[in-house]
């Protein structure tokens, strides 16, 4: 095996048993964040060691024993950074002895995740520690997730640690408080990540695929780990049938293809069934829908749906009437108007995208302006939907989202009178 | 990347041989560690190839030969569908499973599925189309 091979070896067991090491370690000396830096020494120490000396028979134990061996050392030599933290160890039962590789890793995850969704924690440093924690991801494979630095992600996660001691938030399973207060935060988090990589806010490529499986796998862990929360059902439900069209979501030139034109074929099928099974579960354990059993029925309603015209726009519709009571955001107006349009006429939706134009917060939305530009398309105000689409593409961060909107600014006939019969673009 | 993964058929599977209850126990723990790592998409197992069928095609011909089928080791026993970052992680994965056929010999087949950019670039819509008129007419000119 050459160098390389055994490097991504390292890195394969790294990835299922970060969890578990720090979790392990993190109980020995108290805080995550000394707990994170020991299993990355011991990381460190096999990606040296491995391609030297071969893998061991059971790298997973070799990577738990040399990490608890420097939390050991450490704890020993009682350099403890400051005092709290020594207090801090006391005061963690069995700071020496808990060796207990039994301890199941559910639980670990469980922690490490509401940890690192903590809300001492600020919001950025969330996502990288998350993925860093949870996925095992390295700090470089984060900042290419993001388009970032390697600089700007460490300093983030450095930063993060830091809050995270300053606080001596503990290593602790959250009480079922806890949990019900800060779930919602930490499917934030999850849904953040998910969404960079379904539509990415910068960038030349629309689709960051790597990122939405990472939150995908957060999702099902998070689903099997509080399998009586409707909403992580619902969030589960909500990624898995999003993801079921990031096949169909961009063309072979990378530009995205709207929901009415993809070819649906091309729909992961094996992810809808998945999505549609924990929509029923979550649906099972709702007393009143969250914003995230709401938008996994929407997203339902699409998938059920073997075209646009055979989707239940009127059913689209009210579900987005819904989710306004819990999120009154202008996006999902938008989302509305555009639902409702395709249940009653362009008209109708127009009436709704109008008043949207109002509201400050969608000022500079190209989504609005592309959105008001289908509409007076479909309703044969070509002058004023070339301007609507021209705009959107100015407005677009997105490379790959701006020309489709400047094609159709194109493609508008001057002093056109005759409605154009398309279907309404859907933004989403 | 999405791999499936195969525990290969053995004389007692074929034999329809169920499972001891401590391997069942085992196998049932080791997939609550795949769903719960987020990993495991989907996971059946198979009755023996004496249930089964082959649908043979000779040109426009087709016939159905009924199993069992001898090569027990090229038949498949069961399946996993994973979603992991490496195929190194789907080996890891796989060297944590007890073994499936309680001590004695067995194998488990790891398969990449493929994805969209192994097609690459060069496959617009135009030319996927072309492709598939150029299989059909080879197909008429074999038929």
């Amino acid at each position: 095996m050459g160098a390389t091979d055994i490097q991504r070896t390292v890195s394969a067991v790294w990835r299922i048993e970060s969890a578990r090491l720090v979790g392990a370690v993190a109980r020995m000396v108290g805080g995550v964040g000394m707990a994170e830096e020991f299993a990355q020494d011991a990381l460190l120490a096999a990606m040296e060691q491995w391609p030297r000396d071969g893998i061991p028979d059971n790298p997973a134990a070799w990577l738990m024993t040399a990490a608890k061996r420097r939390a050991i050392d450490h704890l020993r030599r009682g350099d403890l950074i400051d005092r709290k933290h020594a207090e801090f160890a006391r005061h963690t039962p069995d700071a020496h002895h808990d060796a207990d590789n039994d301890t199941p890793v559910d639980d670990d995850r469980l922690r490490l995740i509401f940890i690192a969704c903590h809300p001492v924690v600020p919001a950025e440093g969330r996502i990288a520690l998350t993925l860093r924690l949870l996925g095992g991801l390295t700090t470089q494979e984060i900042a290419r997730a993001f388009l970032s630095t390697e600089s700007t992600i460490a300093q983030r996660i450095v930063r993060a640690k830091k809050t995270l001691a300053d606080a001596h938030v503990p290593f602790e399973a959250p009480s079922s408080d806890a949990i019900a207060e800060r779930l919602p935060a930490v499917l934030e988090v999850v849904y953040l990540i998910f969404n960079e990589g379904y539509s990415a806010t910068a960038g030349s490529q629309l689709l960051r695929p790597e990122l939405c499986e990472e939150a995908l796998r957060l999702g099902r862990t998070l689903a099997q780990l509080l399998p009586h929360k409707a909403e992580v059902s619902g969030l589960a439900a909500l990624m898995e049938l999003q993801a079921s069209r990031l096949r169909a979501r961009v063309d072979a030139s990378g530009a995205p293809v709207l929901l009415a034109d993809q070819d649906r074929s091309r729909w992961d099928r094996l992810l809808i069934r998945r999505g549609l099974i924990a929509l029923a579960r979550a649906l099972r354990l709702s007393t009143q829908r969250g914003r995230y059993v709401l938008q996994a029925e929407i997203a339902a309603c699409h998938a059920r749906s073997l075209s646009v015209d055979a989707t239940d726009w009127r059913r689209v519709a009210e579900l987005y009437w819904e989710l306004l009571d819990i999120d009154p955001s202008p996006v999902v107006e938008l989302n509305r108007a555009m639902a409702v349009a395709m249940a009653y006429g362009a008209e109708a939706g127009l009436v709704i995208v109008d008043h949207l134009r109002g509201e400050p917060a969608l000022q500079d939305y190209a989504l609005l302006a592309g959105a008001r530009g289908d509409l007076l398309e479909r309703l044969g105000r070509h002058d004023e939907a070339r301007t609507e689409f021209e705009r959107a593409g100015a407005l677009s961060s997105n490379e790959k989202e701006r020309e489709p909107m400047l094609a159709r600014a194109r493609k508008q006939p001057a002093n056109a009178l005759v409605a154009s019969n398309r279907s309404a673009r859907i933004p989403q | 990347m999405r791999f499936m993964v195969m525990v290969k058929a053995n004389k007692s599977s074929e034999a329809g041989v169920m499972p001891t209850e401590k391997l069942l126990a085992a196998m049932g723990a080791f997939n609550e560690e795949l769903v719960k790592a987020g990993i495991m998409l989907a996971g059946e197992g198979l009755k023996p190839s004496s249930a089964g069928v082959r649908v043979k095609f000779n040109g426009a011909k087709r016939s159905v030969v009924d199993g069992p089928f001898t090569e027990t080791k090229e038949l498949v026993a069961g399946f996993w569908i994973w979603q992991v970052k490496s195929l190194e992680e789907a080996i890891e994965w796989v060297k944590r499973c007890p073994n499936p056929f309680d001590g004695g010999e067995s194998e488990i087949e790891i398969r990449p599925f493929f994805e969209a950019e192994d097609f690459g670039k060069e496959l617009t819509p135009e030319l996927r189309e072309q492709e598939a008129r150029l299989r059909d007419e080879m197909a008429k000119n074999q038929g």
